[in-house]
């Protein structure tokens, strides 16, 4: 479903993905993890057309993310670790805005997006602002939307950051229903290890832009003589802590010149 | 097409929405109408030029436009800000079509403004004539075009509100002040008779002023042509700067 071959991205001359190649199957609930400044948000950036790689290719769903970017486009939906929903619209409006972006026809747009709506337990705040919405709330709704136009592939950069267990544990419910019935594809980034060693049949460990380690849980464990994909994690990215680097450097330095 | 409409109508729908904005945004229109155009309005009479108000409420219009125009293209930055913006940009729609629904969005939410602006003034005493308003109303869409693209372009480029400021004061200021809206530009000072050639608002003053009240200072066709072409290199220097937004 997703192939990725030696993919390279530099940002000022500092290599922030490196010679990275890895490939997900159709059905796959695939957990790309990594310390922070790791390369995770660049390669994902790459993977939904928002970055062009410097060299190496990625084909999605059949389609070149280079020659073919509308058809990737098409081909998956994406959850943001950032909010990227407009607060002074409603749920449906927003929904609305994401179905004719993605030229699903108004006859159908109308019943999926109720459908989606009592998915994600927010039917009855159809017709409310999203500002008046808990972090929790916004989240369902970027899932529900992502789900609009029937992608082949999911893209769930962080989604749980920041909510209550409760709110945690009801999202991947969902996420695992869906990939379970509608063989949907999963593509996660998560700082959580025990959701990735419950939700991800395969898991890549990415460092310094390199990918370091793949396979299941029980793999990586079992290569690193460890008990938990945690500890795995840890002897195999080491303990010292990250400062963010990649674009987060350059992120800082701009602040620093007054720029956010 | 669908894309272009619905983004449209989000600009519409936010500019509804927010009642603060759509009061307060009167405010300035009004204080000027009533301070200038009666603090002013006896001078400028004893001076032979005739009734102030008349001479100033199609200036007061422009700058309702110009304010709210160039508010509507910064508005981008917000996008950025709030994450709106990558919602579009992952999508499988070009980035014109993008930046073409929300500038015609906020050119139709300054427009708007104008009429406002308009029937304030018509209230306070401005008498226009109606034999040209549909050149008026012409003018007012095509500066509002031309501003919300300008807004467009700016925030295409900065990455917060901090620059806004700036923005203000050396270029939305001077392009009201400098244009002829609340002064004749008969026997001006030679720099700044330059000034006022170059500001893309004078042309749109003038016109909106010629058309709602037959005292033109140039000619409607010049200034229709000049709004037009300024608004036309704008649109495409703004949909360029917005391609090119790292997301």
């Amino acid at each position: 479903m997703i192939e990725v071959k030696n993919l390279s991205k530099k940002f000022d001359g500092r290599e922030v993905v490196k010679n990275v190649s890895f490939s997900v199957e159709k059905g796959d609930v695939f957990a790309f993890l990594g310390p922070n400044g790791a390369g995770k948000t660049t390669t994902i950036r790459m993977l939904t057309t928002l970055l062009h790689p410097d060299t190496g290719s990625i084909v999605l769903n059949g389609f070149d993310t280079k020659h073919n970017a509308d058809s990737v486009r098409k081909s998956f939906g994406i959850v943001f670790q950032d909010a990227s929903l407009d607060t002074e619209l409603t749920a449906y409006e927003n929904m609305e805005i994401h179905a004719v972006l993605y030229g699903v026809k108004k006859s159908v747009y109308k019943t999926r997006i109720d459908e989606l709506l009592k998915l994600v337990e927010l039917a009855d705040r159809r017709n409310d602002l999203v500002k008046d919405f808990s972090g929790g709330m916004k989240r369902r709704l970027e899932i529900a939307r992502g789900l609009l136009h029937h992608p082949k592939v999911l893209f769930l950069d962080e989604p749980t950051i920041g909510l209550d267990p409760q709110t945690r544990n009801l999202l991947w419910n969902y996420i695992t229903t869906l990939n379970e019935k509608e063989g949907i594809t999963v593509f996660l980034t998560t700082h959580y290890m025990e959701e990735a060693e419950k939700m991800a049949n395969k898991i890549a460990i990415i460092d310094h832009g390199n990918i370091i380690d793949m396979g299941s849980s029980e793999e990586l464990q079992k290569q690193t003589n460890t008990t938990s994909l945690e500890e795995a994690f840890l002897k195999l990215t080491g303990s010292a802590i990250r400062d963010e680097g990649g674009e987060s450097a350059m992120r800082q330095a701009s602040k620093m010149w007054g720029r956010r | 097409m669908s894309t272009i409409y619905i983004l449209w109508k989000r600009q519409l729908k936010r500019y509804v929405r927010s009642k603060s904005r759509l009061v307060g945004s009167l405010g300035q229109p009004l204080l000027f109408l009533v301070a200038l155009g009666f603090g002013l309005g006896p001078v400028y009479a004893a001076a032979g030029n005739g009734n102030y108000l008349q001479f100033l409420a199609p200036g007061i219009v422009s700058m309702a436009i110009l304010f709210t125009a160039i508010f509507g293209g910064i508005e981008v930055i917000w996008d950025k800000q709030f994450g709106f913006l990558k919602e579009t940009l992952v999508a499988p729609v070009s980035r014109f079509q993008i930046m073409l629904g929300r500038t015609l969005g906020g050119a139709t939410v300054a427009v708007i403004q104008g009429i406002v602006v308009l029937i304030l003034s018509i209230i306070l005493g401005f008498r226009p004539v109606l034999s040209h308003l549909f050149f008026a109303l012409v003018l007012m869409f095509l500066l509002s075009i031309l501003f919300t693209a300008l807004g467009t372009a700016i925030a295409s480029v900065l990455d917060d509100m901090q620059g806004f400021q700036l923005i203000m004061n050396f270029l939305v200021m001077p392009m009201f002040f400098l244009s002829g809206s609340i002064f004749p530009l008969n026997n001006l000072p030679g720099a700044l008779t330059i000034i006022t050639r170059i500001n893309p608002m004078t042309y749109g003053v003038d016109g909106i002023r010629g058309a709602l009240t037959l005292g033109n200072h140039l000619s409607l066709t010049l200034d229709i042509s000049v709004v037009s072409i300024i608004a036309l290199i704008f649109l495409i220097i703004g949909s360029y700067l917005f391609s090119k937004i790292k997301s």
